[in-house]
């Protein structure tokens, strides 16, 4: 976490008192003093601040406690430990819109690098959302609502994972107001990485909350599976062989059956006369065995018995032991053939359970995943360059490094600067918004002087890193999985090219 | 606890801050001198404030013993309405305090404080001040000239917008009145009179919960304003005008523009071009 809030666990809902200042607010938890700079977050007191500021270095930078005027301050910043300056708080209109709020230069390894620090008003914006879970969260295409009005949709699924993409021009500013009101609110909350509350229609009622579990129909998820049905069986066909005659992984997407797979085969296990419903794709591997639902595997099955036919009476044998088991090892049973050929349920041995056991060891845990994606329209590029698509091509040319809130943006290809960035990445909270609706996100880009000033930069309106930064500016430690962004490794020029 | 502050901020402005209290100053004249006086006054105004901070907080009564708590006082004493306390007053007074420091130490031709949207201004012979009038997503509103022959010194804005707490539901509330102190009083209480009572979109929490030491301490503070419907919007923008028509008619103010959800009502302000009932479109 790069911020160093209490967790919320520790709720002290006291009132507290700030000291920062003579007024000496009471603030109630929850919420910000008369300066609208200190809150009380759980009992902590911690600052909203006008600017973020990543600080490498565990080291505090020692200010002049007295300073009566920022030129006073002793310049340390710089050589005791690098500084990056974010947009979080710089502000569109205050004081200045126009050009970007702050530009700042710092020499960094010789190299003198610019960062131009604003917070960007974005109409075309959204979030992607990926959840964790193989159940059925409703149909592709389905649409994705909060308070009853359309945020966005069910997209195609990824490995392991359901897809939302929500928000987007037309959710903001293309539909009713209302509409385009809680599009907006549940961005903000979503990129704030707060819960928000979904219903998909025709399927589950969800809370998605940025680095969560996701909560599908009142159930907070496990666990993410670790691999489809087919797989599970060549991972694990080895550590059940000789202990059972035949194991079902059920899967909504691919359930496997393990003497008919190729992995039983290898074993020379010989078939069991076990059948399943649904559609054979290739030996042992079975297509739509039930509908999907939120049941075992991602389907509607609650009994696993349902998905089997009558077994091969030529084949199969009285006394057969038959293992049903989920793809993430969270649910299954164990059977006995009966005389008549009828699975009995029986108790599983613990060589079976062990297997169980590490099948839902190799899941990882169930999260939801919060990308905001955003494009940098012209206005916002013309804070930064006299001339906005010079803005454009410097970042395509690799001259320019794009973060949002010190975290590394993926830049999209093609046309505009269209970046992708993880809110969990991001300091917390690094996300407002205006009334029009548009979310307000942080947008850095970082590049050499020289090349600011080539693309049309507004060169005569750059500042020493120091003269921006002030002792009230929120800190944060640096992210360690992100790259710094004012390392030269991250521009092309280091690599030969000019 | 951190002292107060002062930065230059591009184009020649001062910054001064000192816990709830951002002042960005512009002067022509003798700049140095001029920012040097802004800078001393201010070195003990929150400090002078806090000693009578729980006086000051109290509906308008005894009169307070400090410079600017007595500028308070006295913008306020008029509207005395059983609700409004000196705070009311706080932000322009401080203002225009600080600008009497510089105004009395250099020749200035023209200065400007502006305290959070409170402003306090110096003009003579032919210097004009011109504001934009910006609606809180930014979308700009218009535009009103101020000449030296105008009886206009102070200007303020209140409403939703802003950062102290409000009775009403305005998103902003722009007073232009001959000081800052008396400006800052008025458009806190047009933005409050701005209001649809009982309307059930329109969330209250008592002042005292969002802010325990708030000087509206029982009141009820707006919290989130929902849906309202045009004709609903204008019935509450009617209440304002009507305090404000009140107002001007007192003497207590020049002019007045009031502002909710894309709709304006506008008070004695001739040769203004504030739009009227302009929708509001994003920039």
């Amino acid at each position: 976490m790069p911020d160093d809030l209490k967790s919320p666990d520790d709720k002290a809902a006291e009132k507290i008192r700030c000291d920062a200042c003579p007024v000496m607010c009471y603030i109630a938890d929850g919420k910000s003093g008369a300066c609208d700079r200190y809150a009380n977050h759980a009992g902590e007191l911690v600052r909203l601040d006008p600017l973020t500021v990543i600080q490498s270095g565990a080291q505090a930078v020692a200010f002049l406690d007295q300073g009566e005027n920022a030129q006073d301050w002793d310049g340390d910043v710089i050589q005791g430990s690098r500084t990056f300056v974010t947009a979080v708080g710089a502000g569109t209109t205050y004081p200045d819109y126009k050009p970007a709020p702050f530009i700042v230069s710092q020499e960094v390894e010789g190299v003198d690098m610019v960062t131009v620090v604003t917070e960007g008003i974005f109409s075309y914006c959204g979030v992607k959302v990926k959840i964790d879970t193989d159940r059925h969260i409703g149909e592709e295409r389905a649409i994705v609502r909060v308070d009853g009005e359309a945020i966005g949709h069910v997209m195609t699924a990824e490995y392991g994972s359901k897809m939302l993409s929500l928000g987007g021009v037309e959710h903001l500013t293309g539909g009713s107001k209302k509409e385009g009101r809680v599009t907006c609110d549940a961005l903000l909350r979503l990129c704030n990485r707060e819960a928000v509350e979904m219903v998909i229609d025709d399927g589950v009622t969800m809370i998605v909350q940025a680095g969560h579990a996701p909560i599908i129909n009142g159930v907070t998820e496990k666990l993410m599976r670790v691999g489809c049905g087919s797989a599970t069986i060549g991972m694990f066909a080895k550590q059940w062989h000789g202990h059972v005659d035949e194991v079902v992984v059920v899967d909504d997407h691919i359930t496997g059956v393990l003497t008919e797979h190729e992995a039983g085969k290898g074993l020379e296990m010989s078939p069991s006369g076990i059948k399943i419903n649904g559609r054979r794709s290739t030996p042992g591997r079975y297509f739509q065995v039930a509908e999907p639902g939120t049941g075992w595997g991602g389907t509607n099955v609650e009994d696993p018995l349902t998905i089997l036919k009558p077994a091969d009476p030529k084949v199969a044998r009285p006394g057969m032991r038959l293992l049903m088991i989920s793809t993430t090892g969270e649910q299954w049973a164990y059977y006995i053939l009966d005389e008549d050929l009828v699975p009995r349920k029986a108790e599983i041995t613990p060589p079976l359970l062990a297997v169980a056991e590490r099948i839902a060891e190799n899941c990882e845990p169930s999260l939801c995943s919060v990308l905001f994606m955003g494009g940098a329209g012209g206005s916002l590029r013309a804070g930064v360059t006299e001339n906005p698509v010079r803005l454009t091509r410097s970042v395509k040319d690799a001259l320019t490094y794009v973060s949002c809130g010190g975290a590394e943006a993926y830049v999209w290809p093609g046309g505009g600067i269209t970046v992708m960035v993880d809110v969990m990445d991001m300091p917390t909270n690094s996300f407002g918004y205006v009334p029009t609706p548009a979310l307000v996100a942080p947008i850095e880009f970082t590049l050499r002087r020289e090349d600011y000033g080539t693309l049309g930069g507004h060169v005569n309106h750059i500042q020493p890193v120091a003269t921006v930064i002030r002792k009230d500016n929120r800190r944060v430690a640096p992210n360690a999985s992100q790259p710094d962004p004012q390392d030269s490794r991250n521009y092309r020029w280091t690599k030969g090219a000019k | 606890m951190s002292g107060p502050c002062a930065v230059i901020l591009p184009g020649d402005r001062l910054h001064l801050q000192h816990g709830p209290i951002d002042l960005v100053i512009g002067v022509t004249g003798d700049r140095r001198a001029a920012f040097a006086a802004a800078q001393a006054r201010f070195a003990t105004i929150l400090d002078e404030l806090v000693t009578e901070l729980a006086l000051l907080r109290r509906l308008v009564g005894d009169a307070p013993l400090g410079a600017v708590a007595g500028m308070m006082h006295r913008a306020v004493l008029p509207h005395k309405d059983g609700i409004v306390t000196p705070m009311a007053a706080v932000a322009g007074s401080v203002a225009q305090a600080v600008l009497a420091a510089m105004v009395a130490a250099a020749p200035l031709s023209r200065a400007y404080v502006n305290n959070g949207g409170d402003i306090a201004l110096h003009l003579t012979g032919t210097e004009t001040f011109r504001l934009a009038v910006a609606a809180p997503d930014g979308t700009d509103l218009g535009r009103i000239a101020i000449g030296a022959g105008d009886p206009v010194r102070g200007i303020a804005t209140s409403g939703q917008g802003g950062r102290s707490l409000s009775l009403g539901i305005a998103e902003a509330v722009t007073v232009l009145a001959r000081s800052a102190a008396e400006a800052d009083v008025a458009a806190t209480l047009i933005a409050n009179a701005v209001d649809l009572p009982g309307h059930p979109a329109i969330r209250r929490e008592k002042a005292s919960d969002v802010q325990p030491d708030s000087d509206l301490r029982e009141h009820l503070v707006v919290t989130r304003v929902g849906a309202l419907s045009t004709s609903e919007r204008d019935a509450a923008l009617d209440r304002g005008l009507a305090m404000a028509q009140n107002m001007a008619a007192r003497g207590l103010i020049e002019g007045a523009a009031l502002f909710l959800r894309g709709g304006s009502r506008v008070t004695g302000l001739p040769g203004t071009d504030i739009s009227k009932g302009k929708t509001l479109t994003h920039a």
